[in-house]
């Protein structure tokens, strides 16, 4: 009886109101019309129907089609590196260290601060001919009697423009992974450790037989907000580069901005859905993919 | 979790640090890697416009980060000023709806065993998931005429924010027995009334770590303000910072100054919370 009473009136659905009118107002109802406005060359008052003209604008354009690849690119690049480099570092500091606290507290700085003040600041640190990066890289040459210069970090009209962004984005987020990691590893009983060791299994052992297959939940988070995160990335590469040289390191998120600056509101649109579907696309067969592993285990 | 951060367990007797060599190899890294970059911003926010000129690592000749500090204060009529209130407002009224609307859907979602409940576990991952369409949202403000406003600015984070945050009390929740509800309900305390003088109350320690993630979060918010709140009238700290860097191409002390002023909160904030700030970014990622 008491179960009844409840399902009626203990859990009032106008709990779910005030949350659920600012999803449908601010994210459903628009997502749903941008299926609408992407068929369309339209200025926020009127619209005229096209079609899929902007669709066919968006894979013409090479300047356009750069980027998926760059925004695949960026997605994977940001989060291997990130799953890897923050799993060694989690198993490291969570070593007996004596500044282990102080060690983690600075890696996970970085976390904290803003995107575009980090972006401008590791754009000045790698200018090509006035940057600190790059004077450190000469003289070092000079001084084993080479005279070169360092790349053209941010400059140079191939991969390492995107490449170099995608090195900062690791720089600020790698603590978050590691933050991650040290929670999970926190949770493996530490008498498989002593029982392994007792047993003569090596360090390199116990990483690879115990730490690695037991970490998985926390490495599947990891690998899931890297890469949704990577994929949706906008600021950093806008602060850095601004999708430059020419159209080298732009990302969806960047296209579509300049094509919304440029008025052309319905390609911007389109570029929306598209990244949409990217999105969804990739992440929902990974994370039914990394369920499934974690339920096999 | 409580020992994730600066505070490492008491040894055993038989448990040895290691060496020291790897203590020093470590911090060194970590000097070159994350200290250097901040210390450069911090150096040569402290010097004068030709002594910042050459991008060097060097002390300044005449520290004059004041100086500096005054005079970004006052350019463009006092732009960072507005700026400061406008962010810290946004800030404050983003994380205070955000709290209290997700808090009450996670109950909802948790406790409910209804099909509403079903759809609303659906929309949470979706928009954990799915990129927002952008410009569409400006359509739908602008029919709402709250686009460019603080009020719009707010829905907005409030809106992104929120499927993290219901997530996060979701699995709070459930760490709190259903059994409460039933006794309060015996004395006839129901629905809004028994959240908010019950439940809410005992989900202190993730309103916490959601409210200081969702500040972090909300003030160094760049492209939102960007979309949805242009122009002059409601200027915030990182726009300000963005389009500052042309007119400072030469100046880059006031660049950093720039840079150091707008990190300076965010500092502050992890002085004083590293720990509650840790435990409540991992809390909602791993299970178990």
């Amino acid at each position: 009886m008491a179960s009844k009473r409840m399902s009626k009136s203990a859990y009032p659905k106008t709990l779910l109101l005030p949350a659920g009118v600012l999803y449908l107002l601010f994210f459903f109802i628009p997502t749903g019309i941008s299926f609408f406005f992407s068929l369309t060359r339209w200025n926020l008052q009127d619209w005229k129907f096209i079609g899929l003209e902007n669709y066919r604008t968006y894979f013409d354009n090479p300047n356009l089609r750069v980027g998926f690849i760059n925004t695949f690119l960026y997605g994977v690049s940001t989060s291997i590196i990130k799953v890897v480099l923050g799993l060694l570092i989690a198993n490291f500091l969570t070593t007996r260290l004596r500044t282990r606290g102080f060690l983690r507290s600075t890696i996970f700085f970085p976390t904290l601060l803003s995107t575009v003040g980090i972006g401008l600041t590791f754009k000045v640190l790698l200018d090509p001919f006035h940057g600190p990066v790059n004077a450190g890289i000469t003289a070092a040459l000079h001084w084993v009697s080479i005279t070169a210069f360092g790349p053209g970090w941010l400059t140079d009209s191939n991969f390492l423009p995107l490449f170099t962004i995608s090195l900062v984005d690791v720089w600020k987020g790698v603590g978050f992974a590691t933050l991650i990691y040290i929670a999970g590893l926190a949770t493996i009983p530490k008498d498989y450790y002593e029982a392994a060791s007792v047993d003569g299994a090596s360090k390199r052992n116990q990483f690879f037989s115990i730490t690695l297959p037991l970490i998985r939940p926390a490495m599947f988070s990891v690998i899931l907000l890297s890469f949704i995160g990577g994929l949706r990335s906008f600021d950093l590469i806008w602060a850095m580069t601004g999708g430059g040289p020419g159209f080298v390191s732009d990302v969806m998120g960047s296209i579509n901005y300049k094509q919304y600056q440029a008025g052309f509101y319905g390609i911007s649109t389109a570029g929306n859905v598209i990244l949409l579907l990217f999105v969804t696309a990739l992440v929902v067969p990974l994370s039914r993919f990394l369920n499934r592993m974690e339920v096999e285990n | 979790m409580t020992t994730l951060l600066n505070r490492p367990k008491k040894l055993k007797s038989k448990q040895k640090y290691r060496s020291l060599w790897v203590d020093f190899i470590a911090v060194l890294v970590v000097f070159a890697v994350f200290i250097a970059p901040l210390s450069f911003i911090i150096i040569n926010a402290s010097k004068s416009s030709r002594d910042a000129f050459l991008l060097n690592f060097h002390f300044p000749k005449k520290w004059v980060f004041w100086d500096n500090l005054k005079e970004i204060w006052s350019s463009q009529d006092h732009i960072i000023w507005r700026a400061t209130v406008t962010t810290l407002l946004i800030t404050v009224l983003s994380v205070t709806v955000l709290i209290v609307i997700s808090g009450m859907a996670g109950y909802y979602l948790q406790r409910a065993k209804t099909k509403l409940a079903g759809w609303g576990q659906f929309a949470v991952l979706s928009a954990l998931i799915a990129p927002p369409a952008l410009v569409p949202t400006i359509w739908v403000m602008q029919k709402l005429h709250i686009y460019a406003t603080i009020t719009g600015i707010v829905f907005i984070e409030v809106t992104y924010g929120m499927a993290f945050a219901v997530l996060l009390f979701r699995n709070f929740m459930a760490t709190i027995p259903k059994e409460l509800d039933e006794a309060a309900i015996m004395d006839g305390c129901e629905g809004w009334r028994l959240y908010f003088r019950i439940i809410f109350p005992l989900l202190r320690p993730v309103t916490l770590t959601i409210g200081i993630v969702t500040s972090v979060a909300v003030f160094n918010d760049f492209s939102n303000p960007l979309y949805f709140l242009p122009g002059n009238a409601h200027p915030t700290l990182q726009l300000t910072l963005f389009n500052f860097q042309s007119q400072y191409n030469t100046s880059w002390n006031l660049l950093f100054t720039d840079i150091l002023y707008i990190t300076f909160i965010p500092l502050v904030a992890f002085i004083f919370f590293n720990r509650k700030i840790v435990e409540g970014m991992t809390a909602g990622s791993v299970k178990g």
